[in-house]
């Protein structure tokens, strides 16, 4: 797929007025973190050009939108492999195999956390409590995905569902 | 489930269990025929028929007790008062924005009863005359994000949200803003300023929200599972409610079971209900081993030895009395293979990972608790580290804009205090008291046992 730095998508900006339209009319930054989510998603990850290009949309100066993008874990600010996954290992999870399946993926992936595969496919995030925590072990997949009971044969299961 | 559906059936109702799993009786259980059908949406029929006035409702919320279910517990009857009468501009705010560790509570309501949360939301912006509410939503359930906004359309179309509701003439629009990982966002001023779009940085207090909130204006904020409550304290009554629970904790209230037990989940049971009952409820202790520690109101509540949670009731005072917090009711369950520098290092990491930074105490603070529990727990602990740990603690506690100062710091001293021989252990032998395989055994893969599992 070719990816134009340099502008968003028509899908993209409709999602966008869609959420602008939540809010009074004086007000619309604050349709700029779903902005951002929807413009990651078209493009991966948020480069600065990105970012301008939401800030230009909503009328808002770089920086504040620099600010929101870089105060939020879940935005992406480097490039990431096509399924980002994110282990929660706070102590709750912890307690039933959270960091485990974290070492589990570890090593079949044979990457760190903030790392990415050499194929590019995958990345391995540590998350903070996602408030699933009797499901434990739990991760996400790409942001929007939950995935629950994370025991070593669903993990596998998920690798092979990543193609 | 028996049991509680017949105490509070706008809440819990149909949840069961498959398995190790909470669903529902059918997988679109969730929707507006099927909430309609279990009695829902029938408590704002009655307040609009009756033409029940603003103050009438805040007197039945009133005398529910009902207590903020966010974590700090304040009487949410009290909490609409506040709110001025005849500005015209007003906000209904709901906060799921649930990421205290341990707490999942409102992640199954959003999950299985949307249309609670929206009902209640409807009554409270009726009570305190806001003409537009949100309800902020934890980034990591993007799905339930999406239910929502389904839940919405659904009840749009029925004519329990937009204008002039039911022919009443109220009118309420609501809609869903979706968080991106920040826990400092569930702190209510946190939360208002991510909505308007900025970093979610704790505005000081006061002025409160209910003088200035969104967008500068009057804002009513309450959590998930307090929206959730108002629809049954309108259809059956304050009283009733109050009498589900005790005297000061009324009704009842979804408990999250987490770590060292048979059935991790949610179990909704009275206020009152004696702790060993919760822990029965989910399966009792994983392998039949001992209970050593409970956490029994989210991680940024104090810790309790086995012996004095045991002899608790689930409720406000009982768990004040004990020296914790009740919190949001997130009960963290830890066996006699927990080591415990290990357990406060992970939640140290944690607060020092999500302060927003705004306050020297905190930002810093956060940093130094960390950096001295890692030693211990690795084996380079000093002999002062100890009172080192008290020292940072108690220049964090109060001197912050918000709670998560002391929601850092409370942790640390709780810990200490309780299993202060295990740290002088690992600083005296750098090991832990808790040999190596032993805690592994405790938390590895527990969910093994249930693989095939899904969310
Ligand atoms: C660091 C921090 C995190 C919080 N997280 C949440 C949360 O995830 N959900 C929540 O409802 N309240 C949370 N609160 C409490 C809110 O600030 C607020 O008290 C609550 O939403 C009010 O609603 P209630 O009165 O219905 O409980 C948090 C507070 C602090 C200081
Ligand atoms: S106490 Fe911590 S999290 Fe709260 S406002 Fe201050 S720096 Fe931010
Ligand atoms: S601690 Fe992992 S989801 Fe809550």
């Amino acid at each position: 797929m070719l990816i134009d730095k340099n502008m968003l998508s028509e899908a993209t900006l409709k999602k966008i007025d869609r959420e602008v339209a939540k809010y009074p009319a004086d007000q619309k930054q604050s349709a700029v973190m779903a902005a951002l989510i929807f413009a990651q998603d078209e493009k991966g990850w948020l480069a600065n050009e990105t970012i301008s290009l939401v800030a230009k949309y909503l009328d808002m100066p770089e920086m504040a939108v620099y600010e929101v993008a870089s105060f939020y874990n879940m935005y992406d600010m480097q490039p990431v492999g096509k399924y980002k996954l994110t282990v929660c290992t706070n102590l709750p999870c912890a307690l039933s195999g959270g960091v485990h399946a974290a070492e589990y993926l570890k090593g079949k992936l044979g990457i760190d956390f903030n790392e990415t595969t050499p194929d590019g496919k995958f990345t391995l995030k540590e998350g903070e409590c996602m408030g699933a925590c009797g499901d434990a072990p739990v991760m996400l997949v790409n942001n929007k995905h939950m995935r629950c009971f994370m025991a070593p044969e669903e993990i596998d299961r998920l690798l092979e569902e990543c193609k | 489930m028996a049991l509680l559906q017949a105490i509070n059936p706008l809440l819990s109702a149909g949840w069961q269990r498959d398995g190790h799993e909470w669903r529902l009786e059918n997988d679109s259980g969730w929707r507006l025929k099927d909430y309609e059908a279990r009695g829902g949406y029938q408590s704002l029929k009655k307040i609009l028929a009756a033409k029940m006035s603003p103050d009438d409702v805040i007197a039945e919320v009133k005398k529910s007790v009902l207590r903020g279910r966010g974590g700090a517990g304040f009487p949410t009857g009290l909490k609409w008062s506040f709110m001025p009468k005849g500005s015209p501009e007003k906000y209904i705010v709901c906060n799921t924005d649930e990421g205290e560790p341990g707490t999942f509570k409102d992640r199954d309501i959003q999950r299985f009863d949307p249309h609670a949360v929206i009902e209640g939301m409807i009554i409270a912006a009726h009570a305190v005359g806001a003409a537009r509410g949100y309800n902020y939503i934890h980034g990591e359930i993007y799905e339930l994000y999406q239910r929502f906004e389904e839940a919405l359309d659904e009840a749009r179309a029925a004519g329990y949200i937009g204008q002039n509701i039911l022919g009443s003439g109220l009118s309420f629009e609501l809609f869903a803003h979706q968080g991106w990982g920040a826990y400092i966002c569930g702190e209510e001023t946190g939360l208002l300023e991510s909505i308007e779009g900025k970093k979610g940085q704790p505005r000081y207090k006061p002025p409160f929200p209910a003088n200035v909130g969104l967008y500068g204006k009057p804002t009513t904020i309450n959590n998930t599972e307090t929206f959730a409550s108002i629809p049954y304290i309108l259809r059956d009554g304050g009283d009733a409610f109050l009498n589900l629970g005790k005297p000061n904790n009324g009704g009842t209230k979804l408990f999250s079971v987490s770590g060292h037990v048979n059935r991790p989940g949610n179990f909704e049971v009275p206020m009152g209900t004696p702790f060993p009952k919760l822990l029965e409820m989910a399966g009792g202790m994983r392998g039949g081993r001992k209970l050593k520690a409970v956490i029994p109101g989210g991680s940024s509540a104090p810790v309790l030895p086995a012996d004095i949670i045991m002899d608790c009731t689930l409720d406000y005072d009982s768990i004040a009395k004990a020296g914790s917090m009740f919190g949001s009711g997130a009960v963290i369950v830890m066996d006699e293979t927990v080591c415990m520098v290990q357990a406060l290092e992970r939640l140290s990491w944690f607060y020092y990972e999500e302060s927003c930074g705004q306050c020297t105490p905190c930002r810093e603070g956060t940093g130094w608790l960390h950096k001295v529990i890692q030693r211990i727990e690795h084996g380079h602990g000093r002999p002062e580290d100890l009172d080192l740990l008290n020292d940072v603690s108690n220049n964090i506690m109060g001197r912050t804009i918000c709670a998560l100062g002391d929601a850092a710091a409370l942790p640390v001293l709780s810990f200490t205090k309780h299993f202060k021989s295990e740290f002088e252990y690992h600083i005296e032998h750098k090991k832990c008291l808790v040999p190596r395989e032993i805690q592994k055994a405790g938390s590895i893969f527990h969910t093994r046992l249930m693989a095939g599992a899904t969310c």
